[in-house]
């Protein structure tokens, strides 16, 4: 399962571990909704990766903070701090090779 | 060995699949991201017959699940290469081996690029190919728009209800579009036209598109926060291009039936040369293609 998080608790998870993986989506994107369930399958893959997701339209501040300007967007973050980011619909071998040195 | 191999899970694909595995086949869809295609991006879709409003996502998903029921095979697997031999058909992806006795080619097509320098990078930092999903992050901004067929206009229009000021760029002094568009968009405040003119470069601030450079008889550089690009689409014939007859721009060329020159290869939907490309015409050549795999596999049987 893919954890709703905003803008209260976003700062504290994105540290709960080393890796972080958030999905900046919105209801109305139908390639965010593709690409849900192929994260979550990545997810079931990565156990030591959390997997977490931001709905830009209920999170405007954190959208403008990260610079969302194109969804889906997924963030990596290690240690807090943005490691790496994918824009657009990617399939799962795409995906795991954002993740593939972690 | 699966009787018809279809590459590409988009509308006309599937459409292939769910009419081949009715009609008794064993079919293997090969799609190398997600399934849907290009529609997914379509918010509302008014114009299918029958259904008044649904988004792509939802029509897509419906037809996905119809599919699946039918226990046809469907892999995330990018087909790299098709070899054509004298009794079968062979499907290469990165770590498998497919065969089949017929194919269908519905690889769709892509957004056509500017190809410009530092241009992926750009992507979704500035740099868009489609208004509609990424619009609404340029409230009150200034954008751009680069192009000047209906897409472009649409765009145009689209982006002028959200943004400040939007810039429509062209490299012709007359657009390609529907008058009613064209009108409407000369009725707008906030759109200014940039005729005779290209994109020759782009100026990056801090990772991300501030600018863009216009060149006609000089340069210029307008500042904007987004370039919104349509200038058409490509059909996504790279691996058979040295298999099947294309056109001059790419597209397949196939008859009535949806038959390719080569015996056996079919196609169907926007990879392929036609006069409309929309749903309704992804679904129709897919039924077609698959009718027309099915009467081959049937004759050959004998």
């Amino acid at each position: 399962m893919i954890k709703e998080v905003d803008k209260q608790n976003f700062k504290k998870i994105i540290k709960e571990k080393e890796c972080v993986v958030v999905d900046f989506y919105a209801n109305w994107c139908g390639p965010c909704k593709m690409l849900r369930p192929i994260l979550e399958e990545i997810a079931s893959q990565y156990p030591e990766i959390s997997f977490v997701s931001i709905d830009v339209d209920k999170e405007d501040e954190l959208s403008r903070e990260y610079g969302i300007y194109s969804i889906p967007c997924l963030i990596l973050f290690k240690n807090g701090l943005e490691e790496k980011r994918v824009v657009g619909l990617k399939s799962k071998d795409e995906l795991k090779e954002l993740l593939g040195d972690k | 060995m699966y009787d018809i191999i279809i590459i590409g899970g988009g509308i006309a694909g599937l459409t292939s699949a769910l009419y081949a595995s009715r009609a008794g086949k064993s079919v293997l869809v090969l799609e190398e991201a997600s399934y849907g295609g290009a529609i997914i991006n379509t918010l509302d879709i008014a114009n299918y017959p029958g259904i008044s409003h649904i988004s792509g996502y939802e029509l897509a998903t419906n037809l996905y699940e119809q599919v699946k029921e039918l226990k046809v095979s469907i892999v995330n697997e990018k087909a790299l290469k098709i070899k054509n031999m004298r009794n079968k058909k062979q499907v290469i992806t990165k770590n498998n081996v497919y065969e089949g006795k017929a194919i269908i080619l519905a690889t769709g097509r892509n957004n056509r690029k500017l190809g410009l320098l530092h241009e992926d990078e750009l992507i979704g930092k500035g740099l868009s190919y489609c208004a509609t999903c990424d619009g609404a992050f340029y409230r009150g901004k200034v954008v751009s728009v680069v192009g000047g067929g209906n897409t472009a206009l649409e765009d145009a229009l689209y982006l002028s209800t959200i943004a400040k000021e939007v810039y429509l760029i062209h490299r012709r002094d007359t657009f390609r579009g529907d008058d009613i568009t064209i009108n409407l968009l000369k009725k707008k405040d906030n759109v200014h036209f940039i005729f005779n003119s290209t994109i020759s470069k782009f100026k990056i601030t801090d990772h991300r598109l501030s600018g863009i450079v216009i060149k006609n008889s000089q340069e210029e550089t307008i500042l904007v926060d987004a370039l919104f690009v349509a200038i058409g689409r490509e059909p996504k014939n790279e691996i058979v291009k040295n298999l099947v007859k294309l056109d001059d721009n790419g597209y397949i060329i196939i008859n009535q039936k949806c038959h390719t020159n080569i015996k056996g290869i079919f196609a169907a939907g926007d990879n392929c040369r036609k006069s409309l490309y929309q749903l309704v015409t992804a679904t129709s050549d897919g039924a077609i293609a698959a009718e027309e795999a099915v009467l081959y596999l049937n004759k050959k049987k004998g």
